[in-house]
């Protein structure tokens, strides 16, 4: 079986790798680029420990192949903060107490990233819906999605970071 | 020394700084179980029973063996033989023997997904295929899944050897009930007499899992002179070397267990799967092997807890004195004995005041994975029955249903059925929190309703080790033992900046591996902030006499003239003489001339863990149509004695409640008539999703517990009991119809209703 040779860019930089046609992207990422914060809950699309955006688009890694990401541009949760600057959703996770273990917790946060990239004042019903993909079995998502409103009133202005 | 007191003592211990392996785990740099890779490595993947009883005939791997990239096969035949001995490492008990035949089965399968051999290849995608090429051949045996179907004499018998224990005699035939055990107190005959008004149901609860979202992972790397190494992810590095050790018959000392980060728990990583088959591939291979599970192999194989049947006689005055109270609990304990049931009993009655008293429990085989503990396990099965029960007493005896509770709710005093007299216990506060709540004055809306339950849970001590190590520059190392699931490093700094006195930020708390620290018992039993925190204190506490000492050479003058606050030697008054204070840093930077290092080891047996008590309020809305059920709004009272770090006790809460709420609502196991699962993924397994809940309110209250340093009770474990009868009563209120059969489903409750209302069901 021979490998593909994939181009892409993840979290701002070029990416050259390859992976066997069946790898997924979610295999690509942990197991031949390193990049392990993305989780595997289920590899069937129902946790969404593994999501990351794809092109502005919010996806589980584990229902893409390797090879899709051709010519792609990717946003994976080591990719959220800019330098040592926690974005704000991270920064909220923290204050807010929002993780308890931290497995669902980088799925969580490029979610809510992919929420308030596309809507920075989302009520709490809409912020629940969206984050329905994202299994937490620990904290019952009360203090999740409290960080998520919180980081959304800093992105628009109206709180402190 | 205690800090039991006025809060306001309390600089650290009691506020919500951010958790120190916080920035780790938002930015993904945490490292779980499936994230350590070693060079050379391998990939080990297991193959599985497709039947849920059935004898080995034979098991041929020449053709798997020789798929270029494998490089070994395990069996049954690679393992030695574990003598059926008890040992304590986990959250309960467990059966070595038992224990090594559900890594590996020997002779049978007893369930869908037990383990008949294993793969190590070059890549996961070559272990796959090689699964494929191992050919094995069983004689399919007559299955039993169900607890009362199991008990039944003629059921199919799942071991030969098991003979019920409990009664007397002791019984001539094997039984799949392999355990009998019951409290008695007062005269339960004379207590049904005395009663005005008695009620009996029935109640059953299905199996549900753990649903940790991380599944079982490790790296296993054994060497040609048997030196292990052991990274896994689980709820005990301790119970891993352990058990691993006793299953492939090697030395404790030759493994070193380093935990990975946990991705939950919730007892179910209190056992070990994975690490006894990597060990002996290793070994075999000669080069480390990865093993993960996928969620399938998590349904059919790990996990869960009981199903059961929770039968239950109240016996009560008109005016809600309770007189009698029996129950009988039956709990499936999977492939092999030890369900919950012992807790189960000890948990049924423990909120009330009874004078006469029976419960009864049965540990039954059926052939299903061998149950995992589950958060206060065994408590939540024998309360939603109880609870749900007295609720029922409730409603037919026209009492407020809280009422009720506070009339005969165990005190300071007050004997439980199992045993013990209780004290300083904080029960009876969170009935009177849940009384002043203003969530029990708001109004309700048409088909909403409103429900009440209670829960205990006797939480855990046990044994634990800490290290307090003071740096070079005044900062504080703090070493423990157990596995930080959810927010423990931030209490194990808590605790030890406020008996310091140095800043929380100065303090770094790591969890050590098996050769970094003492024995340390798992993460589970609601035990780590009471067993784990009395450690740390009690090590910080040794450091500061330390301190005080080289305080005193620094200043030549007795160490008893030196006293320690705010993180500082001061001189303890004039007669001491006359010096400028020394900062715990100030201190350090002396070390050498003074001593040497500056820390203190605590190795200790925890005992006086003091027991949890919670109330639950909630409101639900029943949509008629479509028999789905919303939860409006939850309440959720307990009594944590004292909260070291608030937020994460609210977490706590929050998280325990929606577990139970995924339990009442929509969780269960799903058999084919095969004894095949048929739900084995989060698809068609539904544990709540964000937009399935409310936000849940807390409510801390504080009875300070005075055998831990800073009050603590456990916290974890007790707010998943209440809420099964705290729905079903909150639908008994909305609809005057009760359901009785966990999970209240959509289609249960739609059946419910058309029950109550004949005439409008056959309209249709």
């Amino acid at each position: 079986m021979s490998k593909h040779h994939v181009s892409t860019i993840i979290n701002g930089e070029p990416v050259e790798f390859l992976c066997e046609p069946q790898q997924t992207l979610l295999d690509v990422l942990r197991d031949e680029l390193n990049l392990t914060g993305s989780k595997e809950g289920c590899a069937s699309g129902d946790c969404g420990a593994c999501s990351v955006i794809v092109d502005g688009r919010l996806v589980c890694s584990c229902l893409m192949l390797g090879v899709e990401a051709e010519g792609r541009r990717i946003t994976t949760i080591e990719g959220i903060a800019d330098g040592d600057r926690l974005h704000p959703v991270q920064q909220k996770f923290l204050e807010h107490a929002a993780l308890q273990c931290g497995f669902c917790t980088p799925g969580l946060i490029v979610a809510a990233k992919a929420l308030l990239d596309e809507n920075p004042n989302p009520t709490e019903e809409e912020t629940r819906y969206w984050l329905a993909g994202n299994l937490c079995r620990c904290t019952g998502y009360d203090k999740v999605i409290r960080a998520v409103l919180d980081a959304a009133a800093v992105i628009r202005g109206e709180a402190a970071q | 020394m205690t800090f039991v007191g006025p809060k306001e003592n309390l600089k650290v211990v009691g506020t919500r700084p951010v958790r120190p392996d916080g920035v780790d785990k938002v930015t993904g740099r945490a490292n779980f179980g499936a994230d350590m890779t070693m060079p050379g490595m391998l990939w080990g993947k297991i193959k599985r029973s497709p039947y849920a009883h059935a004898r080995i005939v034979s098991i041929n791997y020449d053709k798997a063996l020789a798929l270029p990239g494998v490089k070994a096969v395990v069996t049954r035949a690679d393992f030695p033989d574990v003598p059926p001995e008890l040992a304590y490492i986990g959250e309960a008990p467990a059966n070595l023997r038992d224990l090594s035949r559900n890594c590996m089965a020997k002779g049978k399968v007893l369930y869908e997904g037990h383990a008949v051999a294993a793969v190590a290849a070059t890549s996961p995608a070559i272990a796959e295929e090689a699964l494929d090429l191992i050919e094995v051949e069983y004689e399919v045996l007559p299955h039993v899944l169900d607890v009362e179907a199991a008990m039944a004499p003629d059921a199919p018998v799942l071991h030969e050897d098991v003979f019920t224990l409990g009664v007397d005699p002791k019984p001539t035939k094997p039984s799949n009930i392999a355990k009998r055990i019951q409290f008695v107190k007062g005269d339960i005959e004379k207590g049904f007499a005395e009663a005005e008004v008695i009620i009996a149901r029935r109640y059953t609860t299905k199996p549900v899992h753990q649903a940790y979202i991380e599944p079982h992972a490790c790296v296993v790397s054994v060497a040609s002179d048997g030196q292990c190494t052991i990274w896994s992810s689980s709820q005990g590095q301790f119970m891993v070397r352990g058990y691993t050790a006793r299953i492939v018959g090697a030395d404790i000392a030759s493994i070193r267990a380093i935990p990975a980060e946990i991705g939950g728990g919730f007892g179910g990583k209190t056992i070990v799967y994975l690490e006894p088959v990597a060990y002996m591939l290793s070994k075999k291979a000669g080069r480390p092997v990865k093993m993960v599970m996928s969620r399938e192999e998590v349904f059919r194989a790990t996990g869960p807890t009981s199903g059961a049947v929770v039968e239950v006689k109240l016996g009560a005055k008109r005016d809600g004195r309770l007189t009698a109270a029996q129950a009988v609990l039956k709990y499936q304990s999977g492939a092999f004995p030890g369900s919950p049931i012992n807790q189960g009993c000890t948990c049924a009655f423990a909120m009330y005041d009874i004078p006469n008293a029976v419960v009864t429990g049965y540990d039954v085989l059926c052939n299903r994975p061998k149950v995992a503990a589950y958060r206060a396990p065994g408590a939540p099965i024998a309360s939603f029955g109880v609870e749900s029960c007295i609720d029922e007493l409730a409603r037919e005896l026209g009492i407020d249903p809280l009422a009720l509770r506070e009339k005969n709710a165990a005190k300071d005093g007050t004997k439980a059925v199992h045993g013990p007299t209780w004290v300083n216990i904080g029960y009876v506060a969170t009935l009177e929190a849940a009384k002043a709540s203003e969530h029990l004055k708001s109004p309700l809306g048409p088909n909403q309703g409103r429900g009440i339950a209670s829960g205990y849970w006797h939480n855990a001590g046990g044994e634990s080790s800490a290290a307090v190590h003071v740096n070079e520059d005044g900062t504080v190392t703090v070493t423990g033992g157990h596995p930080d699931i959810g927010g423990s490093r931030a209490s194990m700094a808590m605790m030890a900046a406020e008996v310091l006195g140095v800043p929380y930020e100065r303090v770094r708390p790591i969890v050590g591996d098996t050769a970094a620290i003492g024995f340390s018992a798992v993460t589970g039993g609601s035990r780590v902030t009471f067993a784990g925190g009395m450690a740390v204190t009690r090590a910080a506490e040794k450091v500061v006499e330390d301190l005080k000492r080289r305080a005193a050479i620094m200043w030549d003058i007795s160490p008893e003239a030196v006293e320690w606050r705010d993180g500082k030697a001061y001189p303890a008054g004039a007669n001491a003489g006359s010096f400028e204070p020394l900062s715990l840093a100030q201190i350090a930077a002396k070390a050498a001339r003074t001593g040497g290092p500056i820390s203190a080891e605590v190795q200790l047996n925890a005992q006086g863990q003091g027991p949890g008590f919670a109330t639950h309020i909630c409101d639900v809305e029943v949509d008629k149509e479509t028999g789905r059920v919303k939860i409006l709004r939850y309440t959720a009272i307990q009594d944590v004695g004292r909260a070291i770090h608030p937020s994460y006790v609210e977490g706590q809460m929050q998280g325990g409640v929606t577990q139970g709420i995924g339990w009442a609502l929509n969780e269960e196991y799903i058999y084919d008539q095969n004894g095949r699962l048929e739900n084995p993924g989060f698809l068609d397994y539904r544990v709540p999703v964000a937009s399935d809940m409310p936000m849940i309110d807390t409510v801390i209250v504080e009875v300070p517990n005075p055998r831990h340093p800073f009050g603590a009770r456990g916290c974890g474990e007790v707010p998943i009991v209440p809420p099964m009868a705290a729905v079903a009563n909150a639908i008994c209120d909305a609809l005057g119809v009760r359901l009785r059969d966990l999970p209240m489903s959509p289609p249960k409750v739609l059946a419910a209703i058309d029950a109550a209302t004949p005439l409008a069901a056959a309209a249709e």
